[in-house]
């Protein structure tokens, strides 16, 4: 190791406007650093990110002539993409690039102790320069995608999604676990914001559906198995004949959907006759559009309680803290189109805030036109229903009266009830993504990653993801759709080149390594007439699994070698002057 | 502190971003999963002077691998009695799960562990 001739680092230190070089002395990590070996060439910038400092150091890479970069500034998770571009930009492989946090891990977490942090910005910078120092250049490896996408879920996102892709050129597998495509569109009647009814406007989507020559439809199927990688995954659905199909995709788009809050029984009258959730008042309105009547009898005053299973009160346990998004428009809107049907019919609404956000704002409009009558709880005094002979009896205390108790005496009982994620875990534990604190699928990012999970090539869309109204849920749905199709309209994707591989003269071929790898990456090939284990590094995901079960330490995972986590470890410990 | 890209170093960057307090002695090396560490990294971070080394592994949240959890616990068992039969305390190796969000998490683990890293000193300064 010794023999090797010195590298020729350069380093760039961010202040990032402040954020870091007001809790870190940046000059004297720049003068402390550049005195390490292997540094050649050191550097402070107010912004490292900014389009001059970039230039400024592809230009010092190539006059210095560098053979690794360290940029110390934030998150790798922000800007590792940005320096790797840059380094490449300079002449470099992209991989002998290393990012270190100084931003997250150090000037924002100590802020009250400007030595400390300054120290520890040190030690980072000098684990950075010697885990660069040993870096090798690495080639991603380009494999071709296949133009096929399975989307999960043919609700109205679903849908969508599938003929969305389709006019792309790219086929379709549509599975859905239903015995019917449509989701709960289909059996809402007229919906927000639009007016148009559910039923019709899913049929117009099935229809077209059934129509494309580059869609499959597969109705009461679920997705048993899923192996593979972004670009070209291996599935199995399972369909209602129990026959297995294995299908070959590029890409998966997960539709699942939600699932409406059911509530417990007395919950707020929940069970008394008279008493239903907003979406069986909206199949009944489905079901007979001219006349409301609920067990034949007709309905003449409603009273709705808004926030059922919604903005609840957090615990280990009950994680409905969320906003529903849709359920104020909702029934603002269902409140128009009854007054539409017979304006004599007496609506109260008992609501916490009212919601019709944005454009939705004109159908609450409308609703209070309509004569609806709309009562404010606070959320420490929730209305109570019960029941008198078979006489419903709300009471409300309402806020704008100075929380004098109101008494209705409704012929039906609403309770807007909210979204929740679906129970049923198996899409989840399928395809390995991440469930979210509130218990829908996670998406990596908000804005940064928008309808991306942590498996590549795995999108969601719709209100798998979370709460959404139709009008959010085809919005995400195209958004996924176009991720999808940028990655197999492309025909290749480049994989990360940091996955694991063996050191043949090291490797013994004991098998530790074969079954600790979950993806089946391991390979027995022939090394000079003895059996060792080669890493196929298209499966292998680079997670390290074989790296601590190898006895002879003779697996690691690229730019994550024994040599370089343990000279990282020792630069952490270095002595600070 | 080992801590994994995907999941639990976005707990102790969220630590950051909403400035909690820990100590600066804490430093984090971050890589794919818990479950690649070589425990020979352990033992040579405590050989190197660290009083510990915390692997802050993903619990269910792991992207690849759903036994992760038991795969990590194995390898922080065997980088255990590595130490044990150098002659160092087992304790200065502990792990816990942090979630992407778990900032909090993370901050109250490190004054744990801090504090029992402290005891050991003190037990072993006594003795």
């Amino acid at each position: 190791m010794t023999e090797e001739p010195p590298r020729r680092i350069g380093v760039m230190i961010c202040q990032c406007g402040g954020n870091i070089s007001d809790y870190v002395d940046t000059e004297k990590v720049r003068a402390e650093v550049a005195k390490q070996g292997d540094v050649v060439a050191t550097r402070v910038e107010m912004f490292a990110c900014s389009d001059s400092a970039q230039e400024s150091m592809v230009q010092m890479i190539r006059e210095k002539k560098l053979d690794g970069v360290v940029v110390c500034s934030c998150s790798p998770k922000l800007h590792l993409s940005t320096f790797r571009a840059m380094t490449q930009r300079g002449g470099l492989n992209p991989y002998e690039y290393t990012q270190v946090n100084i931003r997250e891990q150090c000037s924002w977490a100590h802020t009250h102790d400007k030595p400390a942090a300054t120290e520890k910005a040190l030690r980072l910078v000098r684990a950075g320069v010697a885990k660069t120092a040993l870096s090798t250049p690495l080639e991603r490896m380009r494999v071709e995608t296949i133009p096929q996408v399975l989307v999960i879920g043919a609700g109205i996102a679903g849908l969508r999604a599938a003929l969305a892709l389709s006019d792309l050129g790219i086929s379709v597998h549509l599975i859905e676990k239903a015995p019917e495509p449509g989701g709960h569109v289909a059996r809402w009647g007229r919906v927000f914001p639009n007016d148009k009814d559910g039923r019709g406007l899913i049929d117009t989507l099935v229809r077209e559906v059934r129509a494309r020559e580059n869609i499959v439809l597969y109705l009461g199927t679920e997705l048993t198995e899923m192996s593979g990688r972004i670009g070209s995954f291996r599935v199995k659905v399972r369909t209602p004949t129990a026959e297995t199909i294995s299908l070959n995709v590029g890409s998966i788009v997960v539709a699942t959907g939600f699932e409406t809050y059911a509530p417990k029984p007395g919950e707020l009258g929940f069970g008394l006759e008279g008493v239903v959730t907003l979406p069986e008042l909206k199949e009944l309105l489905a079901t007979n559009p001219s006349r409301l009547e609920y067990h034949g009898k007709a309905v003449r005053s409603i009273a709705y309680v808004y926030c059922v299973g919604s903005r609840e009160e957090g615990s280990e346990t009950n994680l409905r803290t969320y906003c529903s998004r849709y359920c104020c428009s909702a029934t603002s809107h269902i409140a128009t189109v009854i007054t539409g049907m017979d304006p004599g019919i007496r609506q109260f609404h008992l609501f916490r805030d009212i919601r019709t956000y944005g454009k939705y704002e004109a159908i609450y409009e409308r609703a209070l036109r309509g004569g609806s009558v709309f009562l404010r709880f606070g959320e420490e005094a929730p209305p109570s229903v019960t029941s008198e002979n078979g006489q419903l009896v709300v009471k409300v205390k309402d806020r704008l009266m100075a929380g004098e108790e109101v008494e209705l005496r409704p012929d039906l009982v609403v309770l807007v009830t909210g979204m929740v994620p679906r129970e049923d875990g198996e899409v989840a534990r399928v395809l390995k993504i991440p469930i979210g604190k509130d218990g829908f699928f996670h998406e990596i990012h908000v804005k940064l990653r928008p309808v991306e999970t942590v498996v590549d090539g795995v999108f969601i869309a719709g209100a798998a993801q979370g709460p959404k109204n139709l009008a959010e849920s085809v919005t995400s749905s195209m958004a996924a759709v176009s991720k999808a199709a940028a990655l197999l309209l492309k025909g290749y994707v480049d994989l990360d080149p940091m996955v694991a591989e063996v050191n043949p003269d090291l490797c013994a071929w004991c098998d530790a390594c074969t079954l600790a790898c979950p993806y089946g990456a391991v390979e027995k090939v022939d090394h000079g007439g003895t059996a060792v284990a080669r890493i196929n590094g298209i499966l292998c995901k680079g997670e390290g699994a074989c790296v601590p079960v190898c006895p002879k330490q003779a697996v690691s995972v690229k730019g994550y070698t024994n040599d370089q986590v343990r000279s990282m470890i020792d630069a952490l410990v270095q002595e600070v002057a | 502190m080992f801590s994994t890209n995907a999941i639990s170093d976005m707990a102790i960057d969220l630590a950051g971003s909403s400035h909690l307090d820990y100590s600066p002695t804490v430093q984090v090396i971050a890589i794919p999963c818990s479950s690649g560490i070589n425990p020979t990294w352990i033992t040579h971070a405590v050989e190197a002077g660290f009083d510990g080394v915390f692997v802050a592994a993903d619990g269910g949240e792991c992207a690849y691998i759903p036994d992760c959890t038991a795969r990590t616990g194995r390898l922080v068992e065997q980088a255990q009695s590595l130490l044990t039969k150098s002659g160092s305390d087992a304790r200065r190796v502990k792990m816990g799960a942090l979630c992407s969000v778990c900032s909090d998490a993370f901050v109250n683990h490190m004054k744990q562990f801090g504090r029992e890293l402290e005891e050991l000193r003190a037990t072993a300064a006594a003795a």
